[in-house]
């Protein structure tokens, strides 16, 4: 899948998983904040990424700190996703 | 001045001991019940360490005196209240007497295998293992054991709902609603709790260390802890006039955070300092403080902040006696409420185990070998999920 | 005393019961829907303007639907947050969102499921929105009583750091929803006498 693709992606995917009832994919821009400003997500809706990595990406993080990194924007999950993908390729 | 709750008996079942004795044996030696998973058949042997009563259910209903297929959760209730009631040596069919429990997980340990079969065939399983499956249920069971008829109610608030139990036994009696009342909680270990927290991300998967600069978060633990509480009327009867009260408590709302305390502690903070203005006490009052003390990231600052603010400068010797018996949940305000008690009567400081590395951000750590020290009143704190936040107080009993 | 206690009011009421919503004696809408269909017409109809309602379960939604309804026209500038109560009770504990959390833990247990499976968290999330840090408690029992809410609420207020709480019963179970609360105010000249037969009058009204 190319980055695009997999960006569009998971737009959806966090607004099911988060029951981000009143918003669409459009909504959401790839490199804006999630936590705090942005879609203000809060610590619980971490843990939910954190599972729907497991889910849909087979990526399992082992603390949730290292959330803050990789959650900080769709684009730098999907570049996370990528690279861990990529990895285990190899 | 408000009348004196006296504590006239207490009883305790936990991963580090089957009663009272052998609890505080175990407190004394220093010697902590978490473990690798045993009982519990969860995907998570062999992965996270918990803190497992001892006893099979079989060997818990010999112990009860009630059937095997009833629910661990009323089986720990019944062993432990028991134990309280007769310790107490009073005959309640003489007073108006009450029993006041607390837990969050009711009858799920049946509920959770019954699924499992029930989902596969809905011919299988035993509809007998769900019926007592709601928390007031388990309540009954304990309450019918004891033979408590006159007030039986069943408190459910998280990680302080027996600290409520109690406060809101001492408040009957208070109020000369009820003589005697049997007050605490209990939770047995299950798949649904165990999968739960792990969820939230907040289990180690080594021995916690609460209050420790490198913590990873808690364990969990199962047990039951009751006291018996009486007016003074009723302790005036007994053989030897109880030497420990109930003298302060109090309930506040940290209004932050479902699962997680504000950083400052906030809602820990108003809890605290209403349950030393009850009690009538100042800070420098205070004796010992049995933390709530987890071992997660966000409970320990917050409940160490709080305690920055309120002791200002002047702090007490404290301790998680969690180090010993995980966290218990529904259970483990009543517990520590009989661990308060034991402090005061046996005049001792317990140790926080595993301790290494004080938290940058606090200017105390907790105490690290067991203290003799003559302990008259002793903090205990309780911080549920909800932001529900309860703070007891407990003193020995100095006759006026 | 008798003029303390007779100052003591029940000064808003909300229920939520049989898909109809009301707000003292007005009936303010009731839906033909089902289920969470009810829940997003609720948050429309009653302007409830709060994101995170979407995330909680149907226990929560319920409470703070209700809560929305009677804290109307609640001066709660009137209070220190530490003033305001709540106290409520229900039959079914959580069920709803154990069950929920329990089928989702057959693959991967969902945290945003398993934080409401403690009946309390709807106190919580009352608590969050408004601010309200006082005294809080929640009792399982078997049907409302109102005797042992006037008995609890009224020591409450007694005691006196306790200056107004919501109290009542929300219970949900196989999608009935079940939320009526009161608003109780120690000083207060509106609405009628907190007493035993008004809250049963008023529980019992639909």
């Amino acid at each position: 899948m190319d980055r695009n693709e997999l960006i569009q992606q998971l737009k959806e995917q966090i607004i099911k998983q988060l029951n981000l009832a009143d918003k669409k994919p459009e909504d959401i821009k790839n490199d804006d904040p999630l936590f705090v400003e942005g879609l203000g997500l809060d610590s619980i809706d971490a843990l939910e990424l954190i599972v729907l990595l497991q889910q849909e990406y087979n990526i399992k993080l082992k603390n949730a700190e290292e959330g803050q990194t990789i959650f900080r924007s769709v684009s730098t999950m999907a570049d996370y996703i990528l690279e861990q993908q990529a990895g285990a390729a190899n | 001045m408000s009348s004196p709750v006296f504590i006239a008996g207490w009883g305790v079942i936990s991963a580090i001991g089957n009663n009272v004795a052998e609890n505080l044996n175990a407190l004394i030696s220093g010697t902590a019940g978490i473990d690798a998973m045993n009982r519990l058949n969860s995907v998570h042997k062999g992965e996270l360490p918990v803190a497992e009563v001892k006893l099979t259910n079989e060997a818990l209903a010999d112990l009860a005196q009630l059937p095997s297929h009833i629910s661990r959760t009323a089986l720990l209730s019944t062993i432990a209240a028991k134990e309280a009631l007769d310790n107490s040596r009073i005959d309640i069919s003489r007073w108006r007497t009450g029993f006041i429990s607390a837990n969050s997980v009711g009858g799920m340990d049946k509920t959770e295998d019954f699924f499992e079969d029930f989902l596969q065939n809905p011919g299988a399983g035993h509809l007998r293992n769900v019926v007592n499956h709601e928390c007031g249920a388990v309540t009954e069971i304990t309450a019918d054991a004891l033979g408590v008829k006159d007030f039986v109610t069943t408190i459910s608030t998280a990680c302080s709902s027996s600290a409520n139990s109690i406060f809101l036994g001492a408040r009957l009696i208070r109020q000369n609603q009820l003589d005697v009342v049997i007050a605490g909680g209990t939770d047995a270990l299950t798949k649904f709790t165990l999968n739960g927290f792990n969820t939230l991300m907040i289990l180690d998967s080594q021995y916690c260390q609460p209050f420790d600069d490198n913590r990873r978060g808690l364990n969990l633990g199962e047990g039951a802890g009751y006291v018996v509480l009486v007016s003074e009327k009723v302790a005036a009867t007994l053989a030897d006039t109880p030497s420990v009260t109930i003298s302060g408590w109090a309930n506040a709302n940290d209004a932050h955070h479902q699962t997680a305390s504000s950083p400052e502690g906030k809602g820990n903070l108003l809890a605290m300092k209403s349950a030393l203005q009850k009690a009538g006490l100042q800070p420098a009052d205070i004796d010992y403080i049995n933390l709530h003390g987890t071992g997660t990231n966000n409970n320990d600052i917050a409940e160490g902040t709080a305690i920055k603010t309120l002791f200002d400068g002047n702090y007490p010797p404290m301790s998680s006696t969690k180090s010993f018996t995980g966290h218990t949940l529904g259970a483990s305000g009543g517990i520590e409420a009989v661990f308060s008690v034991l402090a005061i009567q046996e005049g001792v400081i317990f140790p926080n185990l595993r301790f290494e590395t004080p938290m940058k951000e606090l200017p105390f750590q907790p105490v690290t070998e067991l203290q003799k020290a003559a302990i008259k009143n002793v903090m205990s704190n309780s911080f549920g999920f909800g932001g529900n936040c309860s703070s007891l107080v407990f003193s020995k009993y100095i006759a006026t | 005393m008798v003029s303390e206690e007779s100052s003591v009011h029940i000064t808003s009421t909300a229920l939520i019961r049989n898909n109809k919503v009301w707000g003292g004696e007005t009936l303010l809408f009731e839906s033909d829907g089902q289920g969470m269909d009810f829940f997003n017409f609720l948050y429309e109809k009653l302007d409830i303007n709060y994101p995170k309602f979407f995330k909680m379960d149907a226990l929560c939604k319920s409470g703070m639907a209700a809560a929305h309804v009677l804290l109307k026209n609640f001066k709660k500038d009137h209070y220190r947050p530490e003033e305001i109560g709540i106290v409520l009770s229900n039959k079914n504990g959580s069920i709803e969102a154990d069950i929920n959390y329990f089928e989702s833990s057959k693959t991967f247990p969902s945290p945003s499921l398993f934080v409401y499976t403690l009946p309390n968290i709807v106190i919580g999330e009352i608590s969050i929105r408004y601010g309200f840090k006082g005294e809080n408690a929640f009792f399982v029992s078997e049907k409302f009583n109102a005797d042992w809410m006037y008995f609890y609420v009224s020591n409450l207020l007694q005691e006196h750091h306790i200056k107004a709480c919501i109290c009542g019963w929300a219970d949900v179970a196989n999608e009935n929803y079940d939320a009526c609360l009161f608003l109780v105010e120690k000083k207060s000249e509106n609405g009628v006498n907190f007493t035993v037969e008004n809250l049963n009058t008023l529980y019992n009204r639909v």
